[in-house]
């Protein structure tokens, strides 16, 4: 059996920075992930990320995710990648199969879950046809894989992920033939929203899908308007000759593991459904198992590295690597960031949802 | 084209220097070497990766991230494998899926 002092599972941008903290710290850190390269879905986002400019606000996501690949690197990380994580008990026993071959247990003093997320689906009459998919799911095709999923395609959702992915989906050389919002009002941020309405992409608000057809494949899609109760208003169809609809409508937390481990969970609709109780130290209620970045609630890749920085020092600050004074100095130094990255229209919800999170996590973690 | 040779931001892709070949259905296609599979077949105009085993209906992608298990298909002769998170290997077998698929054992010893 392996031992490592901390083993960190998931090497998007929460694990990354994780990694790189309790590496610099001192500690000996491994790196799972169960994809054959690192950076978790940091590498489809090729658009700058928004914040200030410590956030790295500006930069695009792609550049970031090979500046932390860089710096693990440097640091001599212990990085396992084709691992799948299958099991995690609350005494930090890891079991591991290795390229769906090997399968083997690590000990760890600490453990880090940072699993990320997944995509939701909503059904509709025919979502089941290839050529429906997630938004994350075609920016994955196009960014990382560079083969267009279609060449027409309607978005449902006008979150962020929605108006980002369709830019994304022009850029990339396919037609968007419209964005669906079932609520009144669009979802994304301006910066976003204004790109794609400026290319003149049309927006549907109080519409969402009534049916999709086609045989083999989407060959053509069916929107109707819904009034203020969310009921179909009879005779407000319209039909879209499309290959492709994206559903840009939230996600989940990957808690799996977590789960497995025994941690204490809470439901809160604002972070994506069921999320691990944590504290301000990115603790959870079973002793040495700590989590960071979507897994603990649905934000954006900022959060989730500031987050994972937190969990990294906290880490090490609990392995006796870094002292009291400069582990509360780093982690306060953290909290700032973090609170001024949730505030305005977007940020205060996710702000006001994870501090019910905290407020729980005070309550059960001693 | 569905492959995105040039791209705004991405630049021009390096990787049609080294291709493969494998078969999708006994077909002979060409992929980029170290793809997934599933970028390999959408490139070549494979939408449809398998179907269902109650209803028989026909599906693709969903995820792309190796977690829905939409696009499983039966590749060198072993059922369900995730070909959205599976690389392309010269001279694979890939065969669209039905229901739950079946193994070919001859090819496994």
């Amino acid at each position: 059996m392996n031992n490592y002092d901390v083993v960190i599972i998931g090497a998007g941008p929460a694990g990354l920075a994780a990694s790189i903290e309790a590496s610099k710290a001192g500690a000996k850190v491994l790196l799972i992930d169960e994809n054959n390269k690192p950076g978790g879905q940091l590498f489809k986002q090729i658009h700058k990320f928004f914040g200030s400019r410590e956030h790295k606000a500006g930069v695009r996501g792609i550049n970031i995710g090979t500046e932390l690949l860089n710096e693990t690197k440097s640091l001599g990380i212990d990085v396992m990648l084709n691992t799948e994580v299958c099991g995690l008990t609350s005494d930090k026993k890891i079991w591991i199969v290795e390229n769906k071959e090997k399968s083997r247990e690590i000990q760890a003093e600490k453990i880090i879950v940072a699993t990320g997320a997944f995509e939701n689906s909503v059904q509709f009459d025919g979502w089941e046809l290839p050529g429906v998919m997630g938004a994350g799911a075609a920016q994955t095709m196009i960014n990382l894989n560079r083969v267009l999923p279609g060449q027409k395609v309607l978005m449902l959702g006008s979150g962020n992920v929605g108006v980002i992915v369709s830019y994304q989906l022009m850029q990339a050389g396919a037609e968007v033939v419209g964005i669906l919002e079932a609520a009144p009002s669009i979802g994304g941020y301006g910066v976003h929203t204004a790109k794609v309405a400026r290319a003149g992409v049309p927006f549907y608000t109080s519409h969402t899908i009534k049916k999709a057809y086609g045989t083999d494949r989407v060959e053509k899609v069916e929107i109707v308007e819904l009034d203020s109760n969310w009921q179909e208003i009879e005779g407000s169809e319209k039909t879209f000759e499309v290959d492709t609809i994206c559903l840009a409508v939230g996600l989940t937390p990957m808690i799996e593991l977590v789960w497995l481990a025994g941690c204490e969970f809470t439901y809160l609709g604002g972070m994506g459904g069921y999320v691990p109780v944590h504290d301000r130290n990115m603790r959870t209620t079973v002793d040495g198992i700590y989590v960071a970045g979507d897994v603990a609630g649905i934000e954006e890749a900022s959060t989730a590295m500031e987050e994972g920085r937190l969990a990294g020092i906290s880490v090490a600050y609990a392995l006796g690597c870094i002292g009291e004074e400069n582990a509360k100095q780093k982690i306060d130094e953290i909290w700032n960031k973090l609170d001024s990255l949730r505030c305005g229209q977007f940020g205060e919800k996710r702000r006001t949802a994870k501090d019910q999170i905290l407020e729980k996590g005070e309550e059960l973690i001693k | 084209m569905t492959r995105i040779v040039d791209h705004p931001i991405l630049g021009h892709d390096e990787r049609e220097k080294e291709t493969v070949t494998i078969t999708f259905d006994g077909k002979e296609i060409t992929a980029y070497k170290g793809e997934m599979i599933a970028a390999a077949l959408m490139a070549n105009g494979v939408h449809k990766f398998r179907h269902t085993e109650k209803n028989n209906k026909p599906r693709g992608i969903y995820c792309a991230i190796g977690r829905c298990t939409d696009c499983v298909m039966i590749v060198d002769g072993i059922p369900n494998v995730r070909t959205c998170v599976t690389e392309v290997k010269e001279g694979m077998s890939v065969k669209t899926q039905y229901g739950r698929g079946e193994w070919e054992s001859d090819k496994n010893e």
